[in-house]
């Protein structure tokens, strides 16, 4: 099963529980669309209806404002954009309104609010691209979901639908396995079988993808399997990676982490966003003022640079990490 | 200019309600004309922390509107909150708590003056961005229909609000969704200190929220028995499923924009205009005029509201205080205890 196909299941699923669960968004329950930009909610409205699958105009606040009020009487949403990207249209809403709501009232009311939203570059220029996580986990009040297996998407998903916060889901382009008249150049193919009962996977709690004795890796969606891959390099010039998976930065599981440096001693981070101010600055920060013993070498941040993210795939390829330089970086780490 | 001069056309004021709504209007707008007097006296004397955003001058739109709403309809309101609250029916201790940023307080202290709120009543904390309670609404409205229970949302914003996106957002979900919200907008002549001329090419603000296809009008928004008469039918037709409604209340600020504004961009002959036109006099020389109340039955109302606003402030200069690592808790919903 794609994440994708996860995905769908676990809003289905979630439906089927709980009649209070909606979805909200773009070019979502057309009959004969395409169920958003990646398919996910696909055909949901042929059993649930186009007032629980409800499409919106091109309205990113308005759409994700309604979320909010929605959740705050009595409905369960899940708010979905078409592209990261777009969020930032509805940035009052995402900054100022849903995650303080619950704040501002000394905790009397409740938002149980998901929102959506795919990242990655996949050559579709700057605006199509980037990987704004980082302004999420950096504002109080909202939990951080980032799936990269489609066992995790189900899971994850579900226990976002049943958390009583605001919890944002941000999913990778080339990850969703999708195919036919929308499958992406470069992506990666994740299918895995997926239970088709119920569960859930806990927030804050990672996973190690990769067992390995010299460099901590921690790394998210598609960098996790470009990590993975340089791990295979390097393991045949006897360097060992561990690569976890946090599977949610907010909450951020740092006992799995400090228990894996605890045997590497070394940390590098990969993530996909922009370098200056992002999610891997944090948890290195946390590290080194917390469990800076844990340390043997200094830690390091492997991130695209801090540029927008170029049209041309040449230039998108360069800017963006690669196995070889998530490699390169190992072997530099080492020498120290 | 008084830009009343469209109103009314025929001259005829809207019908008086029966003597006891009448009076109950009159007393809402008393309540909130007297609380605001009062913390602004607190506030000059340095008593209450932080700023204020006044609604003296406002109170017939509150007043008006709510009248119309049942406990579990909802409000969304704006950084000036005071009146909404009031009227939708939030105890004046736990507001007067709130604005000492008592744990008593209606937020816990954590909302203050601009995010008042007590959603049991149905207001969610304010918000302080102008126009950003619009598209909440919208969601608000939509699970009132999903549930067919009835329930409507009255949105409140200013005429500050109108040319934001999110209204513009807003205010089309209304539409096309068919939605039981009441967009109320307090036409108070100035955002902070910009004219509404300055910010919008049309004379009447009803005339663009009339293209997103909901019935929308200009009322005298000083006037309380005509909002009282106009938020009636737009109720009414939420109520009954038919969609949503646009109400432009023309009415003026008598305070300034927040804690020390002296409204000095003000133009006289405007500012005269509508000072002469205080919403509780209007109400009050009509009632008495017409015989739903006497002078002393409006003093007493008067003194009634005075002393609850006096022993609402009282009992929150006394309510204990917070924390300070109190802060550090609501970031997330903690489970029922």
């Amino acid at each position: 099963m794609t994440i994708a196909k996860a995905l769908r299941l676990a809003i289905a699923e979630e439906m089927r529980r709980d009649p209070t669960v909606i979805c909200i968004g773009e070019d979502i329950g057309i009959p004969g669309g395409w169920g958003g930009a990646f398919t996910v909610t696909w055909g949901l409205e042929r059993e649930f209806g186009l007032e629980r699958v409800r499409n919106t105009p091109i309205s990113e606040a308005g759409l994700i404002g309604a979320a909010i009020g929605a959740a705050l009487t009595g409905l369960r949403p899940i708010a979905d954009f078409q592209y990261a990207d777009f969020m930032f249209c509805a940035a009052d809403q995402l900054i100022n309104q849903a995650p303080k709501m619950c704040f501002m009232s000394g905790g009397q009311i409740k938002v149980p609010l998901v929102v959506r939203a795919p990242v990655g570059a996949s050559t579709r220029g700057a605006q199509h691209a980037q990987c704004p996580e980082a302004w999420i986990v950096h504002t109080p009040g909202w939990k951080v979901a980032v799936p990269s297996t489609p066992y995790d998407a189900k899971g994850l998903l579900k226990s976002a639908v049943r958390d009583d916060n605001p919890v944002f889901i941000f999913e990778h382009k080339l990850l969703y396995g999708s195919s036919g008249a929308r499958a992406e150049d470069n992506a990666v193919q994740v299918d895995e079988p997926v239970p088709e009962e119920d569960f859930v996977v806990p927030f804050g709690q990672a996973a190690v993808r990769r067992a390995g004795r010299d460099i901590t890796v921690v790394a998210t969606h598609l960098m996790i399997y470009r990590a993975l891959q340089a791990a295979d390099e390097l393991a045949r010039e006897g360097i060992e990676l561990e690569v976890i998976d946090p599977r949610t930065l907010v909450p951020f599981d740092y006992e799995t982490l400090c228990e894996s440096l605890g045997r590497t001693g070394r940390l590098m981070v990969v993530e996909e966003d922009t370098r200056r101010g992002g999610w891997g600055a944090e948890i290195i920060a946390e590290i080194a003022e917390k469990h800076g013993d844990l340390l043997s070498a200094p830690p390091m941040r492997v991130a695209t640079y801090d540029v927008p993210i170029a049209a041309s795939p040449v230039m998108e390829r360069f800017a963006v990490p690669d196995a070889a330089r998530i490699r390169d970086a190992a072997r530099k780490m080492l020498e120290v | 200019m008084n830009g009343l001069d469209a109103l009314n056309p025929g001259g005829r004021p809207p019908p008086l309600p029966e003597a006891e709504t009448a009076i109950a209007l009159y007393a809402v707008m008393r309540r909130i004309r007297e609380f605001e007097d009062r913390v602004f006296a607190y506030f000059r004397a340095g008593r209450i922390p932080g700023t204020v955003h006044q609604y003296q001058g406002q109170e017939a739109v509150a007043a008006g509107v709510c009248a119309h709403l049942r406990r579990s309809d909802y409000i969304t309101s704006t950084h000036r909150p005071h009146g909404h609250a009031i009227a939708k029916g939030i105890p004046l201790q736990e507001m007067a708590a709130e604005l000492f940023g008592s744990p008593a307080g209606c937020c816990r202290g954590y909302g203050g003056s601009m995010h008042m709120g007590c959603f049991e009543r149905g207001m969610p904390p304010a918000s302080a961005i102008v126009a950003g309670g619009v598209p909440i609404a919208v969601g608000m409205g939509l699970s009132c229909r999903m549930a067919q229970a009835g329930s409507v949302v009255a949105c409140f914003f200013g005429d500050g609000a109108f040319n934001n996106g999110a209204f513009h957002e807003g205010a089309n979900l209304c539409a096309i969704w068919d939605l039981p919200v009441v967009l109320v907008c307090e036409n108070n002549f100035y955002a902070a200190s910009t004219h509404v001329t300055l910010a919008n090419k049309i004379p009447r603000l009803a005339e663009r929220a009339r293209s997103y296809g909901m019935p929308a009008e200009t009322v005298d928004g000083n006037d309380v028995f005509a909002v009282y008469e106009a938020a009636g039918r737009a109720v009414a037709r939420a109520r009954a499923g038919g969609g949503p409604t646009f109400l432009e209340c023309l009415t003026y600020r008598r305070c300034g924009h927040s804690r020390r504004d002296q409204n000095q961009y003000r133009d006289p002959s405007e500012e005269a205009c509508w000072m002469a036109r205080d919403p509780l006099d209007l109400a009050g020389v009509r009632l008495v005029a017409e015989g739903a109340a006497t002078a002393e039955d409006l003093e007493a109302v008067d003194r009634a509201a005075a002393a609850e606003v006096q022993e609402a402030l009282d009992f929150a200069e006394a309510a204990p205080r917070p924390q300070g690592e109190d802060a550090l808790r609501h970031e997330f919903w903690e489970a029922e205890q």
